[in-house]
């Protein structure tokens, strides 16, 4: 049985403190997992801000180099890639979407450029009707199209529809394998789900496995396969989706639980009275 | 005061701050001779009463950013206001937002402070966050360097920060502390006025609550009204009194935010609480049909209709006013309350 994705051992060290510290915090700490090549599946990170999610989703972007361990996409192994082709290649099949769309866009480039370049530079679509045509089908996909954003900048669109926007760009080149940092915790609850729907749709229907990096268990639950649980870089618990956030055992998983807030005003307002109540202390 | 905007509140209410009449603000661009208009908020009244966390709620886009920049004053081109008005009463100050520019500007640190989305990001980062305070506050305050710096700690010790904070560059702070050090000073001058625009939503759900808590606790001690806008349903619950729902840069509902979960009466507003993901449920959520609107060519009639799943032939052709609801709020619905939760 291949494997899509494989993380052995994966470790990443940042120093801490000034420029000459000796001191290193490892943001991500010994992890290891592995994606079936022929079930794609949607695969959940979570942890609280800080845990190591984004950090394990640079390196296995490729963006970040691991200090120990490796990482092997479809047989390669990422840390090997030195040629211009055999990385675009792998870009092609591996794609991000970011937390802050507002980051991810130059405030001075209009939004289309960035669909219309990743259709030039994955699709090789040269002349302007093609990256009209792929951009479009694109947008379709996310509830959107090319009339309503064509020229449009960063900040004439709302915070929402610029995270759809980059789902889109995501997904011009036909990717394997999605790496969404926290896609949907900027927008609203029905978007949130049409994009996490989304997700599942490109699992079911493209054969696209995804993973999803967030500190949303109540949309991990919905729709994640699989669950890895991170605090300091490490994994305390991981499994099935379903059975580990219904019965989380280590006290840092029932912590993130608890913090869900009840789609409830009484029990919500409790549930924050609570918290305050146990900080003072 | 008309009597139209009277009648639907009981008459023992807390005396309203903040009034809003029929409010229109759109954004509009002229490119080589095409006008292009965006309605972002387009004909919206509503008041917000001292001592209570008013809620907006509303999908992306639907103009909730729009609504409170207009509120706050803070409007730029190409965004302008075409018809309504905005005013506060700050005990007995009266001021017109768009008819005294002027009065607005004093007010701005001294009444009310406004926490713009996204805000983490405009500390400065290559200044330490001291500067922040001096830059923001110092001169709102009337105290010396000495009162003022001793004043601006006790009040980050309140907020659970070490005032060694001040010294720090925003980069060596979590996501969590540079929102705490936003609300500190967002709220050092004691604001009787609070607008705070998704200031929790790039946190993780433990740091979230703290603020949440924070925020709670500030409005409670000062006894400030705070505006509190989030497309986050659950947060609304968990802190705000009151709460509208804005689709397409217009109001469907406002009410008590209690009422509002227990019997929504739009029918948008019952697809908002139920597609509310719960742990222990995967039944499928269904997101909305169709597309948000665009605000530069709205639907005819009720905004809504093209993806309400009870619109009927006169909700294309007739707009619906906002009425006293069965609730004790307003809604903007010709069918209001027949849509049940699930
Ligand atoms: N400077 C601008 N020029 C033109 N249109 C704009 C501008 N800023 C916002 N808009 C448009 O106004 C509408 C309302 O945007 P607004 O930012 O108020 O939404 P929002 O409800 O705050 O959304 P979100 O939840 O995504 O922050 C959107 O259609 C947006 O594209
Ligand atoms: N470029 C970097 N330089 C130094 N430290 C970093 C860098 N990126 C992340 N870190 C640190 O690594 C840890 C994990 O961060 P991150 O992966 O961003 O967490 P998450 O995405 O779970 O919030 C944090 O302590 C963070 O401060
Ligand atoms: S007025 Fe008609 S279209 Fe609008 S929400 Fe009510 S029933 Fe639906
Ligand atoms: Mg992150
Ligand atoms: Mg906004």
């Amino acid at each position: 049985m291949s494997h899509l994705l494989e993380l052995d051992h994966v470790t990443k060290r940042y120093p801490v403190g000034g420029l000459f510290s000796r001191q290193s915090i490892k943001a991500v700490d010994d992890v290891s997992f592995a994606l079936d090549a022929d079930r794609p599946e949607i695969f959940a990170i979570v942890g609280e801000s800080g845990s190591g999610k984004s950090t394990m989703a640079k390196m296995i972007l490729g963006n970040e180099v691991p200090d120990g361990g490796r990482l092997v996409f479809d047989g390669l192994d990422i840390g090997t890639i030195r040629s211009r082709e055999q990385r675009e290649a792998f870009m092609a099949k591996v794609q991000p979407v970011f937390q802050n769309p507002f980051e991810a866009f130059n405030p001075l480039t209009p939004v289309d450029a960035y669909l219309f370049a990743t259709a030039h530079r994955f699709c090789g679509a040269n002349d302007q009707s093609h990256k009209e045509r792929l951009t479009d089908e694109a947008l379709q996909r996310v509830g959107l199209s090319l009339a309503e954003i064509k020229g449009r900048f960063s900040h004439e669109l709302s915070g929402g529809q610029l995270q759809r926007v980059a789902v889109a760009r995501a997904l011009i080149p036909s990717p394997k394998l999605i790496v969404a940092d926290e896609p949907v915790s900027m927008v609203d609850a029905s978007l949130r789900m049409s994009i996490v729907n989304l997700f599942r749709a490109l699992r079911d229907e493209l054969k696209v496995s995804i993973i999803y990096i967030t500190h949303d268990l109540a949309t991990a639950y919905y729709i994640s396969d699989r669950v890895i649980i991170m605090q300091k870089g490490v994994v305390i618990e991981s499994g099935d989706a379903r059975t580990v956030l219904d019965n989380p055992t280590h006290p840092y998983s029932i912590a993130l639980k608890n913090a869900v807030l009840p789609p409830d005003p009484k029990a919500a307002a409790a549930a924050i009275r609570l918290r305050s109540a146990a900080a003072a202390r | 005061m008309t009597a139209a905007m009277t009648t639907e509140r009981p008459v023992t209410q807390a005396a309203d701050v903040l009034t809003i009449r029929d409010l229109k603000a759109y954004y509009i661009n002229d490119l080589f001779g095409v006008r292009r208009e965006v309605r972002a908020v387009d004909g919206i009244s509503l008041t917000v009463r001292r001592n209570e966390i008013y809620g907006i709620a509303g999908e992306s886009s639907s103009g909730k950013t729009s609504l409170i920049k207009t509120i706050a004053g803070a409007i730029r081109p190409p965004m302008r206001v075409v018809d309504g008005s905005v005013s506060f009463d700050f005990g007995g100050k009266h001021i017109d937002v768009y008819a005294e520019p002027g009065k607005m500007k004093a007010a701005r640190w001294q009444n009310l402070s406004y926490i713009m989305q996204g805000s983490m990001s405009v500390l400065n980062p290559v200044r330490r966050i001291k500067h922040a305070f001096n830059n923001f506050a110092f001169r709102h305050m009337g105290l010396d360097r000495a009162a003022f710096r001793a004043r601006v700690e006790s009040h980050l010790q309140k907020l659970g920060l070490d005032p060694n904070v001040l010294e720090a560059f925003p980069h060596q702070l979590s996501g969590g502390m540079r929102q705490r050090v936003t609300i500190a000073l967002a709220t050092v001058c004691e604001p009787e006025f609070i607008i705070a625009d998704e200031p929790t939503t790039a946190l993780d759900v433990l740091v979230q609550q703290d603020v949440l808590g924070l925020i709670k606790e500030v409005q409670e001690r000062l006894g400030s009204s705070v505006v509190f806008v989030t497309h986050d349903m659950s947060v609304h619950a968990a802190i705000t009194d009151r709460l509208a729902i804005m689709y397409a840069g217009r109001l469907a509902e406002e009410a008590p935010t209690q009422a509002m979960f227990d019997t929504p009466q739009h029918p948008y507003t019952a697809h908002l609480i139920a597609s509310l993901p719960r742990i222990g449920d995967i039944s499928t959520r269904k997101s909305l049909g169709g597309k948000p609107p665009s605000l530069a060519n709205p639907p005819s009639g009720c905004r809504f209709h093209p993806r309400c799943p009870i619109a009927i032939d006169r909700c294309s052709k007739e707009v619906p006013d906002m009425l006293p609801s069965a609730i004790g709020g307003r809604v903007a619905c010709f069918r209001a309350g027949e849509v049940a939760v699930k």
